[in-house]
């Protein structure tokens, strides 16, 4: 249902000019939300206890070994979230080719010339600031999508090479079927300096992720941060999408 | 030759008691339990004594020092009296045109039975020029002893992943054995390898008379199926989290965990902290210094010992992910803070720029 937003209202003060009018869209299905907020937490547990376990900052007090598990429960929690950050992935994985338009697979890839073309835009309106308004798909934009893809990648390498160093401590099936990582880096050493030098792509990403959320419900106007808890975005009546 | 163990002890003078504590001590190291005794003295025998020959290439013969301390005492017995060790250019008394000679010898007499131990990175750069024995490249020997043998067994680190003469920049094109014969290499790493180790390498090979199961890295299971930190006496501590911060503090005297000094156990596959050295006296560990991961491959450009974290490639040795990282991320950081000003002094714009589309389009 097309629904009225008399309160943005074009030019301050100018009561009589005709309201735009502005629509509701469902764009992140519940599935949707729910994986972005399950991979945020782990994702962040895995940056903190991951790069604990790199430095590791040594018990509050010093008693027997046996008194406490401090070092241990920092690991716990790293792969317990690792765990549910995979499966996460998968169910996201899967999302991609059931979900709706928005958060279908080909959102991720610039295969469309009009794809190309919103990348270039975005670039505008992001880093140089020269374009600040003008129509942006309502879903992920393509330069959003193609990063996503590039940050799957990350989460690929990460979990082969985390399923590598996890194996030495594990006879279940699923870490055991990345072992084949470890020879090809050099040991244990090499696929343990890849997994560390990874969480800094996430680190930065989650910095420019965060900024850019604001940014873009700045100067997109429609709801961009809401959106992911609630689900909904506005569009244009007029606008093509 | 043609002749067995226990003939060959019988003739030392060596007593029945004294041939069966040898098979269960032989058992033990080779990791066949109790049931494998049996076998293990019916190998001892009815085989014939197996031919080995002991080739020493890029090495510092720390790898038969190391084998010379094995801690059984009949030890140096089975070096002389359990193994033909026909070629070995540290320990035979032969030399010149004679010891070549044994070597042709073994070689002919034996096809397809005789042991290849091999002690030494192979240099392939220049045509092998940087290693030669009597006049022929370390490589071209290789090839000629390998070929009819019935295993080849590569002993340390230069040999099993070329340690420290493959070490960047590698000038000679040191290469490890796997990579230059076509036949199943045992990889027995570590700088040097552990002396019951190799005893039990070579143990396994004399009882069954075929390979030990092997890891993906060509390693026997048995020893290098473990980390050095999942059987290490420090690691309640690591747990905890009671950690050494330097060499020299209390936590040291202690006995907490070295992870922070760098220790490699957690990377490291080898059975040091079970085994131990020196007739089971000690590791590096247990004496207070953090692993250096001597039988992982590339442990030399893996550095610094003392760091926990290896340095970053291209960045200079005191850089590690952790620094590039903080710059990265602070300059991530410096950038979208930047951002978000530029934003806010063009907002007036912005805001006027949106409003008078509003219009156009209403």
């Amino acid at each position: 249902m097309p629904m009225s937003t008399p309160n943005i209202v074009a030019g301050s003060g100018s009561r009589d000019v005709q309201p735009v009018e502005y629509r509701r869209i469902y764009v992140w299905e519940l599935p949707v939300r729910a994986y972005h907020w399950i991979n945020a937490i782990t994702l962040v547990a895995l940056c903190v206890t991951g790069y604990l376990i790199g430095a590791p900052i040594r018990a509050f007090y010093a008693a027997e070994a046996y008194q406490q598990y401090w070092f241990g429960w920092v690991r716990f929690i790293h792969f317990l979230a690792a765990f549910i950050y995979v499966f996460n992935f998968l169910a996201r994985l899967y999302w991609g080719f059931v979900g709706n338009k928005y958060s279908h697979w080909n959102a991720f890839f610039p295969l469309k010339k009009s794809q190309r073309q919103e990348i270039v835009d975005v670039i505008k309106a992001d880093v140089l600031e020269t374009k600040l308004h003008g129509p942006i798909s309502t879903g992920h934009n393509a330069l959003a999508g193609m990063i996503y893809f590039f940050t799957f990648l990350a989460f690929v390498a990460q979990t082969i090479t985390g399923f590598a160093l996890y194996s030495s401590m594990s006879n279940s099936w699923l870490p055991r079927m990345f072992t084949w990582i470890v020879p090809l880096l050099g040991g244990d050493s090499g696929v343990r300096f890849w997994h560390h030098t990874f969480l800094w792509f996430f680190v930065t990403f989650v910095i420019v992720h965060v900024y850019l959320a604001f940014y873009h419900d700045y100067i997109e106007g429609r709801g961009t941060v809401s959106s992911i808890i609630g689900g909904w975005k506005f569009e244009r009546e007029k606008s093509d999408d | 030759m043609g002749q067995s163990i226990w003939n060959s002890m019988q003739q030392k003078g060596y007593s029945r008691r004294d041939f069966l504590q040898f098979c269960a001590a032989a058992a033990t190291v080779a990791g066949f339990g109790q049931t494998g005794v049996a076998q293990v003295v019916s190998a001892f025998e009815k085989k014939d004594k197996p031919a080995v020959v002991w080739l020493h290439f890029q090495e510092c013969t720390c790898c038969s020092e190391s084998f010379i301390r094995a801690s059984h005492p009949i030890v140096l017995d089975v070096l002389l009296d359990v193994l033909n060790l026909n070629y070995t250019e540290t320990l035979m008394a032969a030399s010149g045109f004679q010891a070549e000679k044994c070597l042709t010898d073994t070689i002919a007499n034996n096809k397809g039975k005789y042991i290849v131990l091999v002690e030494g990175a192979v240099p392939t750069k220049d045509d092998g020029v940087y290693c030669m024995i009597g006049g022929k490249t370390a490589e071209s020997i290789l090839q000629t002893v390998a070929k009819d043998a019935a295993a080849i067994v590569a002993w340390g680190s230069c040999a099993s992943n070329g340690c420290v003469q493959a070490a960047k920049p590698n000038p000679t094109g040191a290469t490890p054995i796997y990579k230059l014969v076509d036949k199943p290499v045992i990889n027995v790493p570590g700088c040097p390898p552990i002396a019951d180790v190799m005893m039990g390498v070579v143990t396994h090979l004399l009882v069954l008379g075929q390979l030990p199961a092997l890891d993906s890295q060509g390693r026997p299971k048995e020893f290098y199926g473990r980390r050095v930190h999942d059987t290490c006496y420090r690691r309640p501590n690591y747990d905890a989290g009671l950690f050494v911060e330097s060499f020299d503090d209390e936590n040291a005297r202690k006995g907490y965990c070295l992870y922070k000094m760098g220790c490699r156990g957690p990377v490291t596959y080898n059975a040091c902290s079970v085994i131990k050295w020196n007739e089971g006296t000690s590791y590096p560990i247990q004496s207070g210094h953090g692993c250096i991961g001597c039988s992982e491959e590339g442990f030399w450009d893996n550095g610094p010992f003392y760091q926990h974290l290896a340095s970053f490639p291209g960045f200079g040795i005191e850089s590690t992910a952790d620094t590039i990282g903080t710059v990265v991320g602070v300059a991530t950081l410096a950038g979208v803070a930047a951002h978000a000003v530029v934003t806010n002094i063009r907002k007036h714009q912005v805001i006027a720029e949106v409003h008078a589309e509003d219009l156009k389009e209403s």
